[in-house]
């Protein structure tokens, strides 16, 4: 029984995903910028005809050749871990995933493998138009598998389009469109792809610049400045739009996380963003829970009521609020949440036994509660919440979210400096001149990984105890399996991860200090 | 018109010279992709991630009521 899950498992199965989520992320969105960055330099070569971009786009080809091909099929890995570590999930989602990942899979197989062969092998063989067709196929096709994954993870985040099956204990989609259209989806795949973008605008610019502190590949260099600094800049600016419009999405479908972020615990109207703080222990509490106050901070007026509100007025709900309710504000306390939850239980549970008592009388009666609306959205919306003991226990790690959050936004502003400047000394004709500015490019490349992986950590921290927001905790997720081998296979994974990972970093090390063909 | 076998043909060259030729670090990624992959399904999916529910459950009908267990607790 759930009851009797070791935490030690939960914990032991959430860090081997952690640690497999994150191996994965690291190739990723290299790949999904890098594609689009090979395009543009592309197309300037068949439009102009000019031989030297033919060779800048094949030295930054053959990296992203290194990158995708490390990095393609680790995130079958997580699949495995789906079937493996949480079956209880994976049985409950249904066809939710399977959907999505079923697209993906055909359209990356379609897309992706037949077209790279083309780029790689195609130069000289096809036409030129076909094989600038080619690279922009790639890149489209690995931006839209990165959709259907980024469909199936939101809709864990604010699960719609579809309903309860009781009977199979299973989520059956009722509306395609819906899951597609989930407003968490279309914000999560716009930031996300963004996000990948500047990440490999801050390669291009931060190996170009290594070439430019050794004197060496110069136009290149150059070249690759102009395009990916452009490519960032405009991406950059991307990141912080979608970053707004995600805010608002979070701040009415997971207002706890939101509130974690800006570490909130008093509802106020006026509310300002923090930009820097620091967090110390209040001495107060909620429940075990710690309550921080926000210490050294300096903030913005106004700005957080705007963002989720629309108006400086607006009420912004703290995690006090969420967690004890406050009824003028029209929020539901989460001991309300828990009652209203286990009635939903319960009726799943009255279900249970009538078929096991073959009374097919009551099993139809209870079967059409998970299709009444009134049902759906006043019970079985709240149906995860039956599986906590406390209101606290709703509260994820408020540090972790707070600073995640805040080293991520702080990155991405330097970013967007960084692309304006670099771009500023391209037209000024002093790149080489500011050695400084240089050596900043080159150190930037490990910053855009971390707040790429940050991002991640806001959105899956932020979201905990869910794995399924307001149907399934996490603890209620898990295979009832051995912990130890889950810890065997973290340990599989921490080695298979880190020599795939030492593999890539040296075989793009060595073409990058052979540089381009002549 | 190219008749389908020689399409087929042209799409065999056109992979087959591709893999030929291929550079340093072309054979050096083929390699760790073989590597990689024959560690993960047939080391690791094979024996130490099979799938919870069809390995202990011989039917849809015994999942279902197995995860309806889980979830209903001891109620």
């Amino acid at each position: 029984m759930i009851e009797n899950f070791d935490l030690s498992l939960v914990d032991w199965s959430r860090a081997q995903f952690a640690l497999t989520a994150m191996y994965h992320w690291l190739f990723v969105p290299l790949t999904l910028g890098l594609s689009f960055i090979l395009a543009f330099m592309e197309t300037i070569y068949v439009r102009t005809g000019d031989e030297k971009w033919k060779r800048i786009t094949k030295f930054w080809m053959t990296l992203f050749g290194i990158n995708f091909a490390i990095g393609v099929a680790t995130g079958i890995i997580l699949e495995f871990e789906f079937g493996t570590n949480w079956s209880n999930y994976s049985w409950f989602v249904g066809d939710i995933f399977g959907a999505p990942l079923a697209v993906e899979g055909i359209m990356a197989f379609f897309l992706e493998s037949t077209f790279v062969a083309v780029m790689f092998f195609g130069w000289n063989k096809v036409s030129k138009k076909f094989h600038l067709a080619s690279t922009w196929l790639v890149a489209i096709g690995a931006n839209l598998s990165a959709l259907w994954i980024l469909v199936a993870n939101a809709w864990m985040e604010n699960p719609v389009g579809m309903v309860f099956n009781p009977d199979t204990a299973r989520n059956e989609m009722n509306s395609f469109a819906e899951v597609v259209l989930n407003p968490v989806a279309v914000d999560k795949f716009l930031h996300t792809v963004t996000s990948g973008f500047v990440l490999a605008s801050v390669f291009v610019v931060g190996i170009s610049a290594w070439f430019l502190i050794r004197k060496r590949e110069e136009e290149l260099a150059r070249k690759s400045i102009l395009i990916a600094g452009i490519f960032g800049l405009v991406s950059s600016l991307a990141v912080a739009l979608t970053g707004d419009t995600s805010a608002r999405t979070l701040a009415q479908v997971q207002p706890v996380k939101f509130a974690a972020m800006e570490a909130l615990y008093e509802g106020k109207t006026d509310a300002g963003l923090t930009v820097i703080g620091a967090l110390a222990d209040s001495g107060d509490r909620i429940g075990e829970k710690k309550v921080h106050d926000v210490k050294l901070k300096i903030e913005i007026p106004k700005l957080l009521s705007i963002m989720t509100t629309g108006k400086g007025s607006g009420y912004v709900p703290g995690l006090k609020d969420l967690v004890n309710g406050n009824p003028e504000r029209g929020i539901l306390s989460v001991s309300e949440m828990m009652e209203r939850g286990t009635y939903a239980r319960q009726v799943l549970t009255d279900y249970k036994m009538a078929k096991e008592l073959g009374d097919k009388e009551s099993m139809a009666e209870l079967a059409a509660k998970f299709e009444d609306k009134d049902f759906i959205d006043n019970y079985f919306k709240y149906f995860g919440y039956s599986y906590f003991e406390h209101p606290w226990q709703v509260i994820p790690s408020v540090p972790v979210t707070f600073y995640a959050f805040r080293v991520m936004v702080g990155l991405g502003f330097f970013f967007i400096l960084l692309f304006a400047l670099a771009l500023w000394f391209h037209k000024r004709k002093t790149l080489e001149k500011n050695q400084w500015f240089l050596w900043l490019a080159l150190i930037s490349i490990p910053l855009a990984y971390l707040a790429s992986e940050l991002g991640w950590i806001v959105t899956e921290m932020g979201r905990q105890p869910w794995i399924i927001q307001n149907l399934m905790p996490v603890h209620v997720a898990v295979s009832n399996i051995s912990a130890g081998a889950v810890q065997t296979t973290f340990w599989l994974f921490a080695v298979l991860f880190t020599a795939l990972l030492i593999a890539e970093i040296s075989i793009m090390v060595r073409q990058i200090k052979t540089g381009p063909k002549h | 018109m190219s008749s389908p076998g020689n399409v087929l043909n042209r799409i065999f060259r056109f992979y087959y010279d591709g893999f030929r030729t291929m550079s340093w670090w072309g054979k050096r990624v083929w390699i760790i992709i073989l590597v990689k992959l024959f560690i993960m399904f047939l080391i690791l999916k094979l024996f130490f991630f099979p799938d919870f529910l069809k390995v202990n459950f011989n039917s849809d009908r015994e999942r279902g009521d197995y995860v309806l267990e889980q979830l209903t607790g001891n109620n």
